[in-house]
């Protein structure tokens, strides 16, 4: 994981005490931290994880992109469903994520 | 299939489509606003720094404040709220077909609103589909609202207000911004947002562009070059920047699916983001019970997105008899005579002409 991509200083903004309860969630096998209700996106963003999925064809790499439901870019595999969009399903306890190249 | 009845249904609960709702509401408006997220207020929880105006615009207060303050608002006056749902179809009279949940329901409603908002430019150049180049307000979401940080050295693309103003909310989320790069030879925006920035140290590029994001899985730099009049690479100005997060902010366009569903007629206004709905000067659009406010309407701002929904609010309530003729003019001369001076200045001089521009077409084409 890397270091310092949750923002914990911040001169407006206190994270601290809107984050919902910390939890985990298990992404390509390996278990990452995560806070219940913010989006599986922001999770994976904050554990440092830039790629989201492959392209079918070409197997390029995609990530999050346009963060609000519609470009598609940062689609997963979440418990056994493809094509999840991560920028706005909220995080729940012991998912499951993978990536996907369809 | 469950379906409902309500006297007027608001698509899209951002400013446009809040304020509209309060404004209808307040006046006796049976009210169902609809929004696909799971938080009412669009784009409102991001914008942390305090808007501009006078105080009828609620100057000086923080976005996500005003956010706050819209959605007591419509609570208090018992607005039906109908979160993570969308509106996916249009049928006859006035029927919207509805998702929730895995559920298809349907709503009729007498009178309908569309505030649907906007969606980024993208742009593209050698690299553009890396993870790692991400539109400005998708960034903007990530530090603003949930507290992480997509990258830590940013290249920021466009002098725009949100570019300039994303640059700033990065370097408070701790970020560097490590330069800022314009096409055209002057800065787009607000110049009190790029004092910000520039004296914290962002470099400013004027005539620049990007010209290459490398990396083979994810951003490791950035190529960015001088550009001629034409906006072609002037060769041996390339110069390579050391960055993880290329953020784009280089315009919205309107979001109009559900308009074009509803078939509103559409046409096209360069200087507002393209194609979108033509409307009046009371937002009602080609179909009379169907009327439209905010981004989706043409791109401008919040502040403005606000006072269009009010306006549309109101000519609802009015056209659904529950407001009389003489406050129904009062009220509109009110909320034009704020919405005009949201569109003088250099800014807004070319915001006016567009939305002339609309009415105009809307006009000649009744």
């Amino acid at each position: 994981m890397q270091e310092g991509l949750r923002i914990e200083n911040h001169p407006i903004l206190d994270f601290k005490s809107s984050r919902g309860k910390k939890v985990h969630i298990t992404v390509n096998g390996k278990r990452i931290e995560a806070f219940e209700g913010e989006p599986i996106a922001a999770a994976l963003v904050a554990s440092g994880i830039k790629v989201f999925r492959q392209t079918p064809k070409l197997h390029k790499p995609r990530g999050l992109y346009c963060a609000i439901g519609r470009c598609t870019d940062c689609i997963m595999n979440v418990n056994g469903v493809p094509s999840i969009r991560t920028c706005v399903t909220p995080v729940e306890d012991g998912m499951i994520i993978k990536n996907q190249d369809i | 299939m469950a379906h409902y009845d309500t006297e007027l249904a608001i698509i899209g609960a951002g400013p446009a489509g809040l304020a509209a709702a309060v404004e209808a509401a307040k006046r006796g408006v049976e009210t169902t606003i609809i929004d696909e997220n799971m938080k009412a207020g669009g784009q409102l929880f991001k914008q942390i720094h305090k808007f501009f105006g006078s105080h009828r615009h609620l100057a000086g207060t923080r976005g996500y404040n005003i956010g706050e303050m819209l959605l007591d608002e419509i609570a208090k006056l018992r607005v039906n709220t109908l979160l993570s749902t969308v509106a996916f179809g249009f049928f006859e009279d006035n029927r919207i077909g509805i998702y929730s949940e895995g559920e298809v329901s349907s709503i009729i409603a007498k009178r309908v609103i569309i505030a649907t908002g906007a969606l980024e430019n993208p742009l593209k150049f050698k690299g553009w589909t890396l993870p790692g180049v991400m539109g400005a307000g998708a960034v903007q979401t990530m530090i603003n609202v949930n507290g992480v940080l997509p990258g830590k050295k940013v290249l920021m693309v466009g002098s725009g207000n949100v570019g300039l103003i994303v640059s700033y909310q990065l370097l408070q989320a701790g970020a560097e911004v490590v330069a800022l790069v314009e096409a055209l030879p002057q800065i787009s925006g607000w110049h009190v947002h790029a004092g910000k920035i520039w004296r914290l140290g962002t470099p400013i590029y004027l005539s620049h562009t990007i010209a290459e994001a490398r990396g083979e899985e994810f951003v490791q730099g950035a190529v960015i070059a001088g550009i001629n009049d034409n906006f072609d690479v002037i060769k041996g100005t390339e110069r390579e920047l050391d960055v993880d997060l290329i953020c784009i902010a280089v315009g919205l366009n309107p979001l109009i699916e559900v308009a074009r569903l509803a078939n509103c007629r559409i046409g096209y206004v360069d200087g507002l983001g393209g194609f979108l709905p033509l409307h009046n000067e009371y937002m009602m659009t080609s179909r009379k019970d169907i009327y439209v406010a905010g981004d989706c309407t043409g791109v401008e701002e919040a502040s403005t997105a606000m006072e269009e929904g009010r306006l549309a609010g109101l000519s609802c309530a009015y056209s659904l008899g529950k407001v009389k003729r003489d406050s129904y003019d009062m009220a509109a001369q009110v909320i034009n005579s704020n919405m005009m001076e949201l569109r003088i200045g250099s800014f807004g001089d070319e915001r006016s002409r567009c939305k002339e521009e609309i009415y105009h077409k809307y006009a000649t084409m009744m």
